[in-house]
């Protein structure tokens, strides 16, 4: 499955893994705080509309 | 302008403003540094210039948050900005009077602290000199690090982060011209970078510095 | 249309509803297309090409090496150009974006930095070196940390939009010195950029040059990165721009009581 790497299997695979959960860990985060502001804000202007 | 200058020489003077501090932080940082590398001289001779220019910078980083928050707090700042002096000129004289009460001493201060690192004989002279060049353009952009951070009440960490990478083509270029001059070779190239910098800072700088302070005072 | 009123539409954008309502239709083909291209390229890079000459298999992380990098930089140079928009036309959006763009570039930053280090392990025989190249990252990496600190520190949203767009022109000028003088200071290990170099990418460059081999995967990378920074940006700026409103909300409540 793997290619061969060759000596540099640890170099490559190491370099792969710390960008990949950089990325991933950033659109986590933002996805996540984008859902909580997003639901925070729809429960506020439900709130403020029905006090009008 | 002159009364400005005055009055802001003799806040400096005057207990709680912080004159001397930054000196006597030059000194110990200087004192300091043989003991966390050793006392070698031969190693010390050769990293004398770069210590002494990153003392330098540092201890003129230590009086920034007092630059212009003795004047936020007593309100003076806002009577500054409504009088007939344009607030490009204020700034300038507080980086003028930050200047001449923490660069200038520094400056002095550093061929006796030089003696300390074991300085090579021909260094002393580009030290000064470079020092002399090079710690204007840190006044003035402290001065804008300052304007940037005025109204916050925990600005002193924040400053140092804003500043510092603003320090760094001074402190390469001023660096340089001391590492060069303690060795000997040719400084012109180096000296020049850094006077160019500190032209330019002086020239550009107060506008931005008063730009930031009118949407502090807003 | 004329291209007056088309740069005239162009501005409706900055309505932060219409920007929302625009954001929300385009945004699910921005994250499609960028994960698709990243994958492909990703794949094709790391399975289906062959190890260089020299540096043997330690050439894959190029593909994620060289587009990090290119972002990390074009990242800045979009905060700067959002910034100059809120200063002279004041458009809540723009200023917004740039704050939502300044993590994305940390991010940028750390991965070039990081992969650059893993790279430069085994070719160079150190994780870091005093290069030009790498220095300025580092400084620019200062630059982004200052910036968002500064984002952090103040409460008024209109006051801090302001500063921290005063902060990003003088920065932008400051980072460019310091690029000319860590030049001066020290010439560096790092090869010169490869990539973008006309006879790299034509195949007429015989050194250093990156070949088509290596070049249509990376390209393809750099499209998925390019594509995957404007779904963020996008993302986060809307996120932003509702919690500029829960804070709006929140103070008009409270003055009604």
């Amino acid at each position: 499955m793997i290619p061969d790497l060759g000596k540099y299997a640890d170099t490559v695979l190491s370099a792969y893994a710390a960008s990949i959960v950089l990325l991933i860990a950033l659109v986590l985060f933002s996805v996540i705080r984008g859902r909580k502001v997003r639901a925070e804000m729809e429960k506020l202007e439900q709130r403020m509309s029905r006090h009008g | 302008m002159i009364a400005l200058l005055l009055r802001d020489l003799k806040l400096a003077f005057r207990a709680g403003g912080g004159f001397g501090l930054g000196l006597a932080f030059f000194l110990i940082v200087t004192v300091l540094v043989p003991f966390s590398v050793g006392p070698q001289a031969a190693l010390l001779s050769t990293i004398a210039p770069g210590i002494l220019w990153l003392g330098a910078l540092l201890a003129c980083l230590l009086s920034l948050d007092r630059l212009l928050a003795l004047d936020w707090e007593d309100g003076s700042l806002d009577l500054l900005a409504t009088a007939p002096l344009p607030l490009e000129a204020v700034v300038t004289i507080k980086a003028l009077a930050h200047w001449l009460t923490t660069g200038l001493p520094l400056v002095l201060a550093a061929p006796v602290l030089g003696v300390l690192l074991n300085l090579p004989a021909p260094g002393f002279l580009w030290l000064v000199l470079s020092l002399l060049v090079g710690t204007p353009a840190m006044s003035v952009i402290g001065t804008f690090g300052a304007a940037l951070t005025v109204g916050l009440k925990r600005g002193g960490l924040l400053l140092s982060l804003l500043v510092l990478p603003l320090y760094i083509p001074t402190l390469i270029f001023g660096a340089e011209v001391a590492r060069r001059g303690a060795t000997g070779i040719e400084t012109q190239t180096p000296l020049l970078m850094l006077a160019g910098i500190t032209a330019a800072t002086i020239a550009l700088l107060p506008f931005a510095s008063a730009a930031v302070l009118r949407i502090n005072l807003r | 249309m004329s291209i007056a009123a088309k740069a005239n539409a162009l501005w409706k954008y900055a309505n932060p509803r219409k920007f929302l309502a625009t954001s929300e239709r385009v945004l699910p083909f921005f994250w499609l297309t960028s994960a698709s291209c990243l994958v492909a390229g990703l794949v094709w890079g790391f399975f289906f090409t062959p190890d260089d000459y020299k540096q043997g298999s330690t050439v894959k992380i190029i593909y994620l090496h060289v587009p990090a990098a290119l972002m990390a930089i074009n990242c800045w140079l979009m905060m700067l150009a959002t910034s100059l928009v809120w200063l002279v036309r004041r458009h809540h959006v723009s200023a917004l974006a740039a704050r939502a763009a300044a993590p994305v570039g940390i991010v940028m930053t750390l991965i070039a930095l990081a992969t650059g280090a893993i790279w430069g392990q085994p070719m160079w025989g150190t994780w870091w070196a005093w290069d030009p190249r790498l220095t300025s990252f580092l400084i620019l990496f200062l630059f982004y940390l200052g910036y968002v600190a500064l984002w952090e520190a103040i409460e008024d949203p209109d006051t801090a939009a302001d500063l921290t767009s005063v902060l990003c022109l003088v920065g932008s000028v400051f980072a460019i010195l310091s690029r000319y003088a860590v030049n001066f200071w020290n010439q560096g290990l790092h090869q010169g950029a490869s990539v973008m170099r006309a006879g790299a990418v034509t195949g007429t460059d015989t050194e250093e040059k990156v070949s088509n081999i290596y070049f249509y995967p990376l390209l393809l990378c750099i499209v998925g990165f390019v594509l995957l920074f404007i779904a963020l940006v996008l993302y986060r700026t809307g996120t932003e721009i509702r919690a500029r409103r829960i804070k709006a909300l929140l103070t008009r409540e409270r003055v009604n009581g």
